[in-house]
């Protein structure tokens, strides 16, 4: 193995997402005010990575695609086993879709290059859109399988892909070069020692600009987003919230007549 | 020029050994009413000896077929799929282009996406046409606490992928519809991981999104033990059984009995939901239902901002002797008969 690649997205931490507000001006959410973390999901790839190099070598890069303030999210994952990150950070990446952000990711992972298999979580807990992996691939030319919840390797280096489907799974065998996306059923992300922390931090977090990837601007950011926010608009629930009052008999005599009402019995 | 002005909306038809999801019948009832306003609805057909199902898809809203049949395309794998659909939509340029959002939709739309060029949305829970006849696509975020409409106004096909069970299929009937067979032309190396076996496991019971009436329990209950009380509501009450997805870990209900952001979207007449907090990855699933009833024992719970009967009570003491009561009103309904 050289190298392989891990993609680290940088998520507002669920536990706060009750404070989320929304700026009614620009229709933009204000996530200043939540702290980040690492996309769950994204342990479990950094987990992967890890495991691939621990048995054939090679290293592994982790890539994001986040503002500066990312890198101590970087860190963590360095802390875990990762040997080196590549942060992609320009004020022309702001606001990029699934499709422009995977345009930026694919011209991050040409630059690190020589890379064996590249590594994603299925899916991010705050867009969830779940179509990084399969457009990442597509604009790498590389085939890509989602859902993957088992990995095993044969003799000839070919590698046996175990993935979810509905009601089952299917199992595939490919051959690097691969773009692979997990569900956490894959593995058990490592737990980080001290000396972790320690190594992780004289370990290179280098942090590129679009001096250096030179895309044409006008393919990202959103400008170069096909899909654009029409509107947005934070979840409240209009219900009745009848509450049925009184003991437990009387609450189930009061449940039966609703349950008749609705028609069901 | 083959649709001389008219909205061209194509749905894919995802069949898995030749059985069709039910999320593409959805798909079709949708189109047909974006169509309603002048359109045509084609459903792309992909598979190897799958002509049969051509009659379903018509009969369910198609006024067409492409139906693409090839031996490679016999069992689902991303770049043959992927490289057809990408032909397909650069030959036909479709307005609108519907997938399910499937373990295989959410795979292979990003790819033909990408390949196009265009936008894509995910998970979408609703659709509608504007003022302007353009696609304006409600998908939830942030666990569903965020709902965000999306639309992509300079290219085309605009695509999305769709909750199984966020549309309605159309009852089906005779209709008439055309089948055209497109000419299907593949690389013959390098078309990716070779899919070696399936493993399926049988579902259980009553499928979640047919049923009229869901009981759904949540980590509260307890047990598996506990988890019988759950089961025995809902066959009483002719339902299906649905769960959070503590139980699924658990082991007391089934990865396909999940609701919610990454298990199914359910709209049934009556959801139960017993021993559920009602965090948003869950409500996003069971919020569609017409009557929604809450039951748990903390007053705060999250779930009762859902609900439109609320009862804040332990469910062991609520669900045994409801039971006995239901069981007492079938028999004196049996009785009367
Ligand atoms: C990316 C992502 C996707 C997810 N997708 C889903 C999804 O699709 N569907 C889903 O369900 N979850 C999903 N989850 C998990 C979700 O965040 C919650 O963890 C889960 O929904 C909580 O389940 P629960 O309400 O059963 O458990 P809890 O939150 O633990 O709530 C248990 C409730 O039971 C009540 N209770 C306890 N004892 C009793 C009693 N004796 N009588 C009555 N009430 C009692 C408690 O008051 C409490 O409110 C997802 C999470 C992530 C990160
Ligand atoms: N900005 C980003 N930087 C790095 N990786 C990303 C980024 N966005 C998405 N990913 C990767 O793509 C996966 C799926 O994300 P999504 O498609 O946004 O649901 C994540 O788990 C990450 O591995």
């Amino acid at each position: 193995m050289k190298r392989i690649i891990v993609c680290v997205k940088p998520v507002p931490d669920p536990k706060h997402w009750g404070r989320v507000s929304m700026d009614p001006d620009t229709m933009t959410l204000r996530r200043e005010v939540i702290p980040s973390i690492v996309n769950p999901l994204d342990k479990h790839a950094i987990e992967a990575g890890l495991s691939v190099r621990d048995s054939f070598g090679g290293e592994v890069v982790l890539l994001s695609m986040a503002p500066p303030s990312a890198q101590p999210l970087l860190r963590e994952g360095l802390a875990m086993g990762a040997d080196r990150a590549v942060l992609l950070s320009d004020p022309v990446f702001a606001g990029s879709d699934t499709l422009a952000t995977s345009l930026i990711l694919a011209a991050g992972c040409r630059y690190i290059g020589d890379f064996d298999l590249i590594f994603l979580g299925n899916m991010s807990i705050d867009g969830s859109t779940a179509q990084v992996c399969s457009q990442l691939a597509e604009l790498l030319g590389l085939p890509n399988v989602m859902h993957v919840t088992g990995l095993s390797w044969t003799n000839e280096g070919k590698v046996i892909i175990t993935r979810k489907i509905e009601n089952g799974f299917s199992k595939l065998v490919g051959i690097p070069p691969l773009v692979l996306s997990v569900r956490k059923e894959l593995n058990k992300p490592r737990y980080v020692p001290f000396t972790g922390i320690l190594a992780a931090e004289s370990k290179e977090i280098r942090v590129l600009s679009n001096n250096d990837l030179k895309i044409d601007p006008s393919q990202i950011g959103l400008a170069g987003s096909p899909t654009k926010m029409a509107g947005l608009e934070i979840r409240r629930f209009e219900r009745k919230r009848e509450r049925l009052e009184g003991s437990p008999e009387e609450i189930v005599r009061k449940l039966m007549d609703k349950i008749y009402q609705i028609g069901v019995i | 020029m083959e649709k001389g002005g008219q909205m061209e909306i194509w749905v894919f038809a995802e069949q898995r050994g030749g059985e069709l999801h039910k999320v593409s019948l959805e798909l079709l009832g949708k189109a047909k009413e974006l169509a309603s306003k002048g359109g045509r609805v084609t459903a792309v057909l992909p598979g190897h000896d799958v002509k049969a199902i051509s009659r379903s898809l018509i009969n369910h809203g198609a006024d067409r077929v492409l139906l693409a049949d090839d031996p490679r395309l016999g069992i689902y794998r991303i770049i043959p799929y992927s490289l057809l659909l990408g032909g397909m939509i650069q030959d036909h340029r479709p307005d609108i282009f519907l997938m399910g959002a499937t373990a295989m939709g959410v795979e292979l739309a990003p790819r033909v996406a990408a390949k196009v060029k265009t936008g894509l949305s995910a998970h979408c829970i609703d659709l509608s046409l504007d003022s302007q006849g353009r696609l304006l696509q409600v998908v939830p975020g942030w666990g569903g606490g965020v709902v965000a409409t999306v639309s992509c106004p300079e290219h085309r096909p605009q695509m999305a992928t769709v909750m199984p069970g966020a549309m309605k299929a159309l009852p089906p009937k005779e209709r008439e519809g055309e089948i055209f067979e497109v000419a299907v032309e593949l690389p013959d190396e390098n078309l990716g991981p070779e899919v070696i076996e399936i493993t399926q496991e049988k579902p259980q019971g009553l499928p979640l999104e047919k049923a009229e009436v869901v009981v759904a329990g949540g980590w509260g209950i307890g047990s598996r033990e506990n988890w019988q009380l759950i089961q025995e509501l809902a066959s009483l009450l002719g339902g299906a059984v649905g769960a959070t997805r503590p139980p699924v870990d658990e082991g007391w209900a089934l990865e396909g009995q999940m609701i919610g952001q990454s298990g199914k979207t359910i709209r049934p007449r009556l959801y139960i939901g017993i021993g559920i907090s009602g965090v948003m990855h869950h409500v996003v699933g069971m919020e569609g239902s017409d009557h929604i009833i809450a039951i748990n024992s903390d007053p705060n719970a999250e779930i009762f901002e859902t609900a439109d009967v609320i009862v804040v009570e332990d469910f062991k003491k609520i669900i045994p002797p409801l039971i006995r009561e239901i069981k007492n009103r079938l028999k004196k309904q049996g009785s009367s008969d």
